[in-house]
């Protein structure tokens, strides 16, 4: 069993896919080469862009089942309809059509149930894909990808964690942002999450909604402060009030924030901000060791 | 009334600023926080709540202990999962993994499982000092934000007719789900507030494809352009390309998350400065056609 990471931030921005590919590179190169970054932001997959020399080495579909319905058996009694919780059923007795919509399902499964007359068969319908990268010979970044517009987040999430391997170390995900369902998906599995957080009044009250969500998922957190130096103290004197661990605190550096706009996170770190992700690593490895 | 909504595909690209600064310059304007998720609008606009409504979210499904007789057919049905033995003896739902289908509600042959719709979401109406805003709050790990969002635009809208308002202000969630689209089907007009990263680029297209499969007029605005100046002529000539008018763009300055932390638009924190200019010619650009025809 691989020891399993989230990285969550509440607001989007807050230097989450950084944290990310930069603990992931630190445990990899400093801890141990059995790692993989997940990237489970399946609506705009980013970590990617930082890892140029990273080569496919696998690609799937990810498919969603989608009923269809055979109007030459359907008697449009409407109960399919009915039973389908998110409208994604239209039937019209007057003109006998009936038709489902593949953005809108979410493949429960209850229409097959209604249906008394054998019209409904499910098809398979693509929602996205899942890439296994390699930059040495093993896997080691593994990315979700949702076609735009496709409310299956959740699904393609979980396809993508069942991909990664158990045989792993440590599993690094990056999660969405925000605090609904995709975000609780990702971090479910994990045994230990770090929020990442800036500190503005945007940024703590964000954080404040993930660490009620953290709260009643039970989940053990830490925090990170990204772009430390901008904005004001308050995240601070949250932490110290509700007692939660503050596990680095990365400092905003104009240059290096350039540096990540074109993509190069991984060369010429400072050292200040070097230094704080070995700090983390060596939090984690503490902890993977007495959890 | 025209109603605009700002988004900005990645998060962190400064979108709330900018639309707490339009805020702040427009008039006879209703505003809406449609960012369900992660709303923070309001820490700038401090609303003084006037009405708090609640939104139905999702639906959780209960199981009755006293009638379920363990026969476990619900569990093989349940296509999320969400059913598990207890150490204890019985059956429950987790309520993260539930979507809510209401399959197992259907199918149960003793009758034992029922739903109700979680309670954990709000939407209100306020009053700030730039006009009426509405916005929401949704408990953790819930579902359906694309509804809210849909549920907020449709009262905000009527607000806005009522008042007669010219414009509606949406400030949107990030991504390209079902909240983005939700907050984009049928408005006016969207502003595209972006900075020149590789992933704000990135994310940024992807937005680009989905506002124009709805075919909707599209601005942008380039943020912290000078973090990248390489990355910001890409992005301002792609947006050549697709036809997008860009608005302008605004270099990084601390002054932006200072004015944040004073609770302030950058209008009100520095009014003469650099920035402030640019926003107020960009607003302009985008009310005045508009106020031309009428
Ligand atoms: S599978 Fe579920 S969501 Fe999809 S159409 Fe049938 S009832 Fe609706
Ligand atoms: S339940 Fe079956 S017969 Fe009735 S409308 Fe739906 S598909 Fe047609």
């Amino acid at each position: 069993m691989s020891y399993k990471i989230a990285i969550c931030s509440g607001k989007g921005g807050t230097g989450k896919t950084t944290v990310a590919v930069n603990l992931f590179s630190t445990i990899q190169t400093k801890w141990t080469k059995n790692v993989q970054l997940v990237d489970c932001d399946v609506e705009e997959p980013n970590d990617l862009l930082f890892f140029k020399d990273a080569k496919i080495i696998n690609r799937s579909i990810v498919n969603q089942s989608v009923p269809v319905i055979d109007e030459s058996q359907c008697t449009f009694c409407r109960k399919c309809e009915e039973y389908c919780e998110f409208n994604a059923i239209s039937i019209i007795p007057s003109v006998k059509y009936a038709s489902v919509d593949p953005n809108m399902c979410h493949s429960c499964g209850a229409c097959l149930h209604a249906c008394k007359f054998g019209a409904i068969q499910e098809h398979q319908h693509p929602i996205g894909e899942l890439t296994n990268y390699s930059r040495g010979n093993q896997t080691d970044i593994l990315e979700g990808s949702l076609k735009i517009g496709s409310p299956m987040q959740t699904k393609i999430i979980k396809d993508l964690k069942a991909n990664a391997s158990e045989e792993s170390d440590i599993l690094i995900y990056d999660a969405p942002p925000g605090t609904s369902c995709p975000v609780v998906e990702t971090v479910s599995a994990a045994d230990f999450v770090i929020l990442v957080t800036e500190p503005t009044p945007f940024g703590l009250y964000d954080l404040r909604l993930t660490v009620n969500l953290m709260k009643e998922m039970q989940k053990d957190f830490g925090i990170v402060v990204n772009k430390a130096g901008l904005g004001d103290r308050e995240v601070y004197a949250y932490l110290k009030e509700e007692e939660i661990e503050l596990l680095a605190e990365i400092p905003f550096n104009r240059e290096y924030a350039g540096q990540y706009a074109q993509g190069k996170l991984l060369s010429d770190i400072p050292p200040l901000i070097e230094q704080e992700y070995m700090k983390l690593a060596i939090y984690l490895k503490n902890r993977m060791n007495h959890d | 009334m025209i109603e605009i909504t700002i988004l900005s595909g990645k998060g962190g690209t400064g979108k709330t600023g900018i639309t707490a600064a339009f805020a702040s310059l427009a008039n006879n304007t209703v505003f809406a926080d449609i960012d369900v998720d992660a709303p923070d609008l309001h820490l700038i606009l401090e609303p003084e709540i006037k009405e708090e409504n609640q939104f139905l979210g999702a639906r959780i499904a209960k199981i009755d202990t006293q009638i379920c007789t363990n026969c476990g057919f619900c569990i093989k049905e349940c296509r999320f999962d969400a059913i598990h033995y207890r150490t204890e003896g019985g059956l429950e739902v987790n309520p993260f993994e539930c979507e809510g289908c209401r399959l197992c509600e259907r199918i149960c042959p003793f009758k034992a499982i029922s739903s109700e719709h979680s309670t954990n979401n709000h939407w209100f109406v306020s009053d700030t000092r730039f006009g009426t805003m509405l916005h929401a709050k949704m408990g953790p790990g819930e579902e359906n934000s694309g509804k809210l969002v849909t549920t907020v635009r449709k009262n905000a809208k009527e607000k806005a007719r009522e008042q007669n308002a010219d414009f509606l202000l949406n400030d949107g969630p990030p991504g390209v789900g079902c909240s983005a689209i939700a907050s984009l089907t049928g408005v006016d007009k969207v502003i595209l507030v972006t900075e020149p990263s590789k992933s704000g680029f990135h994310d940024a297209v992807r937005l680009i494809e989905l506002v124009q499969k709805f075919e909707i007029p599209l601005y942008a605005v380039i943020n912290k352009c000078d973090i990248n100046s390489e990355i910001t002529k890409q992005m301002e000539y792609f947006f050549i390309t697709q036809g997008i008018q860009l608005l302008g763009k605004i270099p990084f300055n601390e002054d932006m998350v200072n004015a944040i932390v004073n609770r302030k638009s950058i209008i009100e924190y520095k009014p003469d400065s650099e920035i402030a200019e640019k926003i107020k010619e960009m607003w302009n650009k985008v009310t005045e056609p508009i106020k031309e025809l009428k």
